[in-house]
């Protein structure tokens, strides 16, 4: 019957589609269909760069205006993978600015992206309206004026946790006058000065602001100044937070606070005093994102008191100095709770202040909503993951971290199988899982029969032999990242469905006991995947035997086979 | 309408079930090339009917079901057959442990599948005598969350006694122990992998840092070093040892204290006395700039600090008065004993470096 149908009208339809797996589903269904999707995409995500190419997604897109990109691989952000390992996003956007796409937001997220790419992007797209930055490298402050300085309707721009050379802070005050059109502003990742004074004419002129996060150069009168000038504020990322309670600034800051009213998330605290954390309060009651991951100044009973006005949190991001004690306040103040990330504020240290398996129970017990965890931890046993696994079974994703990465139980000394298979067996919706402390094989027999749901799995120091692997791999049918490291999987487990592969974004195995001749084998037999072997040791003495065990291999599908940009270290079979 | 879609992939579920792979008719599906935009040259089946092909030919299946067949369809490697072999015999009869129906085995799982297909799984008497240890685990772990009640609020630890003749049975390619010795590659630290090991004695060994772990974002832990250096404040109260060093001005009736642990910077230490002593320079401040012009610093008051006013200058544990600025945040903090602001007439000889920055800012 929707072939009686113009296609203007189909069109219009397929409107209301917005989630990319929908519209892929969309195309599917038949030849006109694809065709009417395919005009009327807007936006694209593209989970690894390196499986298609610009293009072939404007050939099938013509009309793309937002695009999504990821670049390298997760282990990255851990420095598993050289810095030169590649994810530019240049040659993207030469295309892009070549065929005339008019390009309106581009995401990326740990690409490579120079001050070239910033400058084309900027001079090309008349209409570019935002860029969002996760954990990427490559640029400066240039690259950023560029941006400010050409993008005549700019709506947001967003740098998460890059890694920036910005010691010329001069790109805030390339915003020209005109541009009046900023929503989102955040540079709290910037390590440098800027310019203040712009930055204070830049908001007061930005009347839809709704979200401006701070980094730490910015002194707390300019923050009085800026809540000033936008009381509409939505998303607030404070500077710096430094001041004396009695004085005349604290007051105003109070003052300025208390007027924004619609503040429902709260972040940053990059520098801070403290005793000043009362002027906060009353705003807090609003809060439903709170993140004081990057603000270890704030612990103790600070921390809890100001947790104990955050009535209605949904998002908490902490630091584990907040201790289970803290995490208990956390149980019993916030009710909407769903995602919860325990962040450690001393890696490498003793940790003496950490939080263990208790704080972990306490909110699973006081936060039945739970749905998101992420928690650095001392310890952890078995009976505790059960008990969370009971009272909360909607999690969709549950990452643990121990700190001691093969830390049994400690009260029973066994493996934690039992209770991460508890994990998965309850919460049915699992979607990702991250696994840490002392695994046997049998938790991954566990994970195959009940982890259905499962799109992406972290496995390190854990399994026995290469049983492990292939539990996972022949019974996680939606699995589509599959990342491990220091693991006795060798080439059986690598071998035994290489077809499996194709139906993943990608594997990355590290320090594992598959061999060069292993890896080969996989490429021979399966040219849609590129195979990577990266050897970051030095390079003269690589032994060519196929018996050689392989540091480092990250294998992802592919539609346009070897890519051409690798550097030395790292070898396409 | 066009023919009857065939069987497909959408991008990001790899819903295939395999054994329908077998039911459908051969139509040349070979190695189709994947557009991993979701895009191929056939639609998708809906899932639902690929699990009920399967059910129809569920006795032929039974068999196949249980593979490793995981591939898309038309991507098994040409060695599948060879690898059947490989796993019949001698290995784990990976058939047996993924049997089509769980309530065959007599094995109450708390979480039976109301929808019986082609991938279900349960356990297995059959490996080994491995899952008749499961078996008694299982009914006794009380993971009946769905209704049963029980005596859930417990949730009992494994057995020392069941969990130890389970690892001994399943750990047929070798001892435990043998994966003690295997060295991790990259970092070279030998992690004890046994279940029986004694925690404290292992904390030393394994706090070896290794590399990539904990797995926290290189960003977060720079970050997160830098600032743990800069707040050392606790509960509110001064830190370690509370640093309050007088502060002196030139001209003013009184003087200051400030906590210097209170700061990190020099920045902040100077932003913080410009208020501090605001009162004594206002008048001096408006002949700079008119209200509304902007003159280069951020900060009218900034300038008088660091320009062409004033100096500041402190006195260190030997009793010199020293330019601030030179050395540090941290040496200064430490060797600091009280500040002085002075007036950069006053500061000759003491401060040449301002005098030359007076000037560039005179110029600028």
């Amino acid at each position: 019957m929707m072939n009686y149908f113009p296609d203007e009208v189909l069109e219009h339809v397929f409107d209301f589609i917005t989630c990319h797996k929908d519209r892929n589903s969309v195309s599917l269904v038949c030849k006109s269909w694809h065709r009417i999707e395919r005009y009327s995409r807007r936006r694209v995500f593209i989970g690894n760069c390196y499986s298609i190419s610009p293009e072939r997604l404007i050939a099938r897109f013509p009309g793309v205006k937002s695009l999504t990109l990821k670049g390298k691989p997760h282990f990255a952000d851990f420095n598993l993978v050289p810095y030169d390992w590649g994810g530019f996003v240049y040659p993207w956007i030469k295309v892009l600015a070549e065929t005339g796409i008019g390009l309106e937001e581009l995401r990326l997220k740990r690409m490579v992206v120079s001050d070239e790419s910033l400058e084309l992007i900027s001079k090309t797209f008349v209409n570019f309206q935002s860029l969002v930055l996760v954990s990427c490298d490559g640029f400066s402050a240039d690259g950023l004026a560029a941006i400010a300085a050409n993008c005549r309707f700019l709506r947001e721009l967003d740098l998460q946790e890059n890694e920036v050379d910005d010691h010329r802070g001069h790109w805030l005050s390339c915003f020209p006058e005109s541009c009046t059109s900023l929503v989102s502003l955040n540079f709290a990742c910037l390590k440098g000065e800027v310019n203040l004074g712009a930055l204070e004419r830049l908001v007061s002129r930005s009347p839809n602001l709704k979200s401006l996060r701070l980094n730490r150069s910015v002194p707390l009168d300019t923050l009085q100044k800026l809540l000033m000038r936008a009381p509409q504020l939505v998303d607030l990322g404070i500077g710096s937070y430094v001041h004396d309670p009695s004085s005349e600034a604290s007051n105003k800051l109070k003052h300025a606070i208390q007027r924004c009213k619609s503040i429902m998330s709260l972040s940053g605290f990059l520098e801070v005093a403290p005793r000043c954390m009362s002027a906060i309060y009353p705003i807090c009651g609003n809060l439903t994102t709170l993140n004081l991951s990057y603000a270890p100044g704030i612990h103790g009973n600070k921390l809890t008191k100001l947790i104990q006005h955050c009535r209605k949190l949904q998002r908490l991001w902490i630091l584990d100095c907040i201790g289970d004690k803290g995490l208990g306040v956390v149980a019993s103040t916030c009710k909407e709770l769903q995602e919860l990330r325990v962040f450690p504020s001393d890696p490498f240290g003793a940790g003496n202040d950490a939080v263990t398996e208790e704080g972990l129970v306490l909110v699973s017990a006081g936060c039945p909503k739970l749905n998101s965890l992420l928690y650095f931890c001392q310890q952890m046993t078995n009976a505790a993951l059960i008990t969370v696994a009971k009272n909360c079974p909607n999690f969709i994703r549950f990452r643990l971290c121990i700190l001691d990465p093969v830390r049994p139980d400690p009260v029973t000394n066994q493996p934690l199988d039992e209770g991460f298979g508890a994990i998965v067996q309850s919460c049915k919706r699992l979607k990702r899982l991250s696994l840490s402390g002392l695994l046997t094989d049998q938790v991954f027999l566990y994970i195959g029969m009940y982890a259905e749901q499962l799109e992406m799995l972290s496995i390190a120091f854990a399994a026995d032999s290469d049983k492990g692997m292939l539990y996972v791999l022949n019974g996680c049918k939606k699995l589509r990242k599959l990342e491990i490291r220091d693991c006795p999987f060798g080439n059986a487990a690598l071998l035994e469905d290489v077809g499996k592969y194709e139906t993943m974004r990608s594997l990355w195995m590290s320090s594992c006991e598959v061999t060069l001749g292993g890896c080969k084998t996989v490429a021979e037999m399966m040219p849609s995947l590129n195979v990577e072997i990266i050897n970051e040791s030095d390079q003269t003495e690589f032994n060519l035997d196929d018996g050689q065990k392989v540091d480092k291999m990250y294998l992802y599908r592919t539609l346009v086979g070897h890519r051409k940009d690798a550097p030395e270290s790292v070898w396409i079979l | 309408m066009s023919p009857p879609p065939l069987l497909g992939v959408e991008e990001g579920q790899s819903n295939v079930s395999s054994p329908a792979v077998d039911c459908i008719p051969e139509t040349g599906l070979g190695m189709k090339e994947w557009n991993y935009l979701g895009v191929s040259d056939f639609s998708s089946v809906d899932s639902s009917d690929v699990m009920s092909l399967s059910e129809d030919n569920k006795n032929n299946l039974n068999l196949k079901a249980t593979e490793l067949r995981l591939g898309l369809p038309g991507s098994q490697s040409p060695e599948r057959v060879t690898e059947l072999r490989l796993l019949s015999s001698g290995k784990v009869d990976e058939k047996a442990l993924f049997p089509l129906l769980p309530s065959k085995d007599g094995i109450c799982l708390s979480s039976q599948k109301s929808v019986v297909t082609g991938n279900k799984r349960g356990f297995s008497d059959t490996m080994d005598g491995f899952s008749e240890v499961k078996s008694t685990m299982y009914t006794e772990k009380k993971w009946m969350f769905h209704g049963a009640g029980s005596d859930s609020q417990s949730p009992q630890p494994p057995s020392h006694g069941k969990y130890s003749v389970a690892q001994a049975s399943v750990k047929k390619d070798g001892p435990a122990n043998a994966i003690q010795d295997r060295p991790c590659a990259t970092n070279g630290t030998n992690l004890n992998r046994t279940g029986i090991s004694n925690n404290s004695s292992n904390a030393p060994a394994a706090k070896a840092q290794v590399v990539g772990w904990p797995p926290v974002r290189s960003f977060r832990t720079k970050t997160l070093a830098t600032s743990s250096k800069n707040n050392d404040e606790v509960d509110g109260k001064p830190g370690p040892a509370a640093l309050f060093v007088k502060v002196c001005m030139a001209g003013a009736p009184y003087l200051r204290k400030v906590d210097l642990r209170v700061y990190s910077t020099y920045k902040e230490l100077s932003s913080a006395l410009e208020k501090m002593f605001s009162c004594f320079t206002l008048g001096q401040c408006g002949a700079h700039g008119t209200p509304g012009k902007e003159i280069l610093s951020e900060s009218k008051l900034n300038d008088l600090l660091h320009g062409s006013e004033y100096v500041l200058t402190y006195e260190d544990k030997d009793g010199d008065w020293m330019l601030v600025g030179d050395v540090p945040w941290e040496m200064f903090i430490e060797t600091c004993k009280r500040l002085k602001i002075m007036k950069s007439t006053d500061a000759i000889g003491l401060a040449p470096r301002a005098m030359e920055k007076s000037k560039k800012d005179c110029c600028t």
